[in-house]
């Protein structure tokens, strides 16, 4: 069972209700237009189990984008409903972190005090010194134990993003959700990133939902990769299991047998 | 090595890129490309202001004459030929109760110059005497319980340059607290925002004079039963009510504007609103606050001078007014030294706050 697909436009895989961590629901978003309502995307339904990584790729413009902003609750839900753990989300909140296509730090502010940012706010009962640490330790995992008391604007378009990843597990969020975090960079620095998330993936655990526009990418990191039809009324197309044991190398990975099958599923997907 | 470094730094800072060519010069490492530089950025200012000089002077010079000539003219049909004559001579002589009063050479301006500063050492010195005369005096009068006796001669011209800036300080600082707080406050909130939008829009244009008009009448009720001078209050709040509007609008669109980024950052990390508005808010709006700052302090240096003309608030406006009024043959001269030091301690305030600005605010590109 190589190319294992499951056909969930209808109704989506039913996964036991305790090994879910996300569920999104029929979920739908308008956006009214002077030339009426344009549905960006309808019908989408998509679970996701504890632990799992899962990449989504599609067309630009296809409603990727929306779909975690929604998922993150930066942008409202026009119908259907998203769940974490069985509780439907209201706005935005620190269960789930977000990990930005521009890193958006703040640069006026260290790497250290834009890691702190967040750790103050989800740890408020612990002393200084713990949340500091906490914040010294995601820094040292993402390799910038050099950099701590640099200024965000001092640093690489590469180091600002790693310090994007350090805030966003620094605040052990339930769900990851990381919108295109390497689309900036030359390949070269994606691939470090790359290493350096599946890294600390490994050891932390955090369900995570990722938007990529390269299967390479997409296929290296994922347990599933989501294939979204295009706009408008978007949803899900496809979906396709990743079965490479983990912890995974990039070598193992592109030395695999089933590699370039997941590769030209992907790409068929795409180019249909 | 550092030391340069740090000159080079604090002089580009402050807008004073020409200090680091300086220090080349007499350093003695030049090429060819530093000489083009040197020509363009010392030569060619000293050249335009000898030049500036020049047409000056004879300006000046063609304005004395016309008048001379006038006024001759005007004794010879009115007065006759020997009064021509009497006046021709005295005003070739160089009498001062009969010299043309028009545009002061620039000569005239710095002897003018010079005698103010005389002058301001003379009075410095007076005030010496007199304070140590009243020394023992005022120390029995204190003990007695009685308000000592202070100096009360006239300002000498940098006392007055010093008045003004105090006012204009003053009002700064009222523009300040007023404008920030209340663009925060429209930047964040929309409802806020169409609540004062006419009130900034209609009262922006207002003149300095009007304001200065409004501020008096209320201000003079406010004070009635107090028996100060009230004309430094009332011309510092004036000064700072026509000055802030630029530093509210500023504040208001660079917190209306922050980068969605940096909100969204905020929202997902559920950070309260005073977090919100100091940690991501407010230092991302910093460089607009600090333009409309900038604009602010040279705006109310600007509107200082016709307010303290009309406050009769003792500064360097009501001294370019009372030696228009006063008419004496060197008045146009001081007059003229006034304008410099007006100008030049409008440019310092300027580059006062360009390095202020450069010292607080994160974004280091964008500072004009």
């Amino acid at each position: 069972m190589i190319t294992q697909t499951q056909n969930i436009t209808e109704n989506g895989i039913i996964f036991p209700s305790e090994d879910v961590m996300l569920d999104l629901k029929d979920l739908k978003k308008v956006y009214p237009t002077p030339k009426g309502d344009y549905v960006v995307l309808e019908n989408l339904n998509l679970q996701i189990k504890k632990e799992e990584f899962v990449t989504i790729i599609g067309h630009s413009g296809c409603g990727k984008t929306t779909m975690l902003s929604m998922i993150a609750g930066l942008n409202e839900i026009s119908g259907g409903n998203i769940s974490v753990l069985g509780n439907h989300i209201k706005g935005p909140g620190p269960d789930r972190g977000v990990i930005f296509q521009a890193p958006s730090l703040m640069p006026w502010m260290t790497a250290l005090q834009n890691v702190l940012l967040g750790v103050n706010q989800v740890f408020p009962h612990a002393t200084k010194s713990q949340r500091n640490d906490i914040a010294k330790y995601y820094l040292q995992k993402v390799g910038l134990e050099d950099a701590f008391n640099k200024r965000a604007s001092e640093l690489s378009q590469g180091m600002q993003q790693r310090v994007g990843i350090a805030r966003a597990f620094a605040i052990k969020p339930k769900v990851l959700l990381l919108d295109e975090p390497f689309g900036m960079l030359d390949s070269l620095t994606r691939g470090e990133l790359q290493d350096i998330l599946i890294e600390i993936w490994n050891k932390e655990k955090i369900t995570a939902v990722m938007i990529t526009h390269d299967v390479d990418e997409a296929i290296f990191l994922a347990d599933r990769v989501v294939m979204m039809t295009s706009g408008p009324r978007a949803k899900i197309g496809d979906v396709l299991s990743i079965d490479f044991e983990r912890p995974r190398t990039r070598k193992a990975v592109l030395e695999h047998d089933d590699y370039y099958k997941y590769r030209k599923h992907l790409i068929d997907f795409l180019e249909h | 090595m550092s030391q340069s470094l740090t000159l080079n730094k604090i002089s580009k800072f402050m807008g004073l890129g020409f200090i680091s060519t300086l220090k080349d010069l007499f350093s003695g490492n030049l090429g060819k490309q530093d000489y083009l530089k040197i020509l363009r950025k010392f030569i060619v200012p000293i050249l335009s202001i000898f030049l500036f000089i020049g047409i000056w002077h004879l300006g000046a010079k063609a304005l004395y004459n016309k008048e001379a000539e006038f006024k001759i003219e005007k004794a010879l049909t009115e007065q006759g030929q020997a009064a021509a004559d009497a006046l021709k001579a005295c005003i070739a002589s160089g009498d001062i109760s009969c010299q043309p009063n028009t545009l002061p050479s620039p000569s005239q301006v710095w002897a003018s110059y010079k005698s103010l500063l005389d002058d301001h050492f003379l009075i410095r010195a007076d005030k010496l005497a007199f304070k140590e005369k009243t020394a023992a005096l005022n120390e029995k009068r204190v003990a007695e319980g009685k308000d000592p006796i202070v100096y009360t001669g006239r300002p000498s011209f940098v006392d007055q340059i010093f008045r003004s800036l105090k006012t204009v300080f003053a009002g700064f600082f009222l523009a300040l607290l007023i404008a920030v707080p209340l663009g925060i406050f429209i930047g964040l909130s929309p409802t806020l925002k169409s609540a004062f939008n006419w009130f900034i829009q209609i009262f922006k244009p207002v003149s300095p004079v009007v304001w200065y008009l409004l501020v008096f009448m209320i201000v003079k009720t406010l004070l009635i039963d107090s028996s100060e001078d009230s004309s430094f209050t009332i011309s510092f709040i004036s000064v700072g009510l026509c000055s802030m509007w630029a530093t509210l609008v500023n504040t208001a669109m660079g917190v209306s504007t922050v980068d969605k980024d940096y909100i969204n950052v905020a929202k997902v990390l559920k950070l309260g609103p005073f977090q919100k508005v100091f940690k991501v808010v407010l230092p991302s709006s910093l460089p607009l606050i600090f333009t409309g700052l900038k604009i602010t302090l040279s705006v109310a240096w600007m509107v200082l001078i016709a307010i303290e003309l009309l406050a009769q608030s003792p500064g360097l406006g009501l001294f370019v007014w009372e030696e228009f009024q006063n008419g004496a043959n060197d008045s146009n001269a001081k007059i003229i030294v006034a304008m410099f030091v007006i100008g030049i301690i409008g440019f310092l305030l300027d580059r006062l706050m360009l390095f202020i600005q450069n010292t607080v605010s994160f974004d280091k590109t964008d500072a004009i």
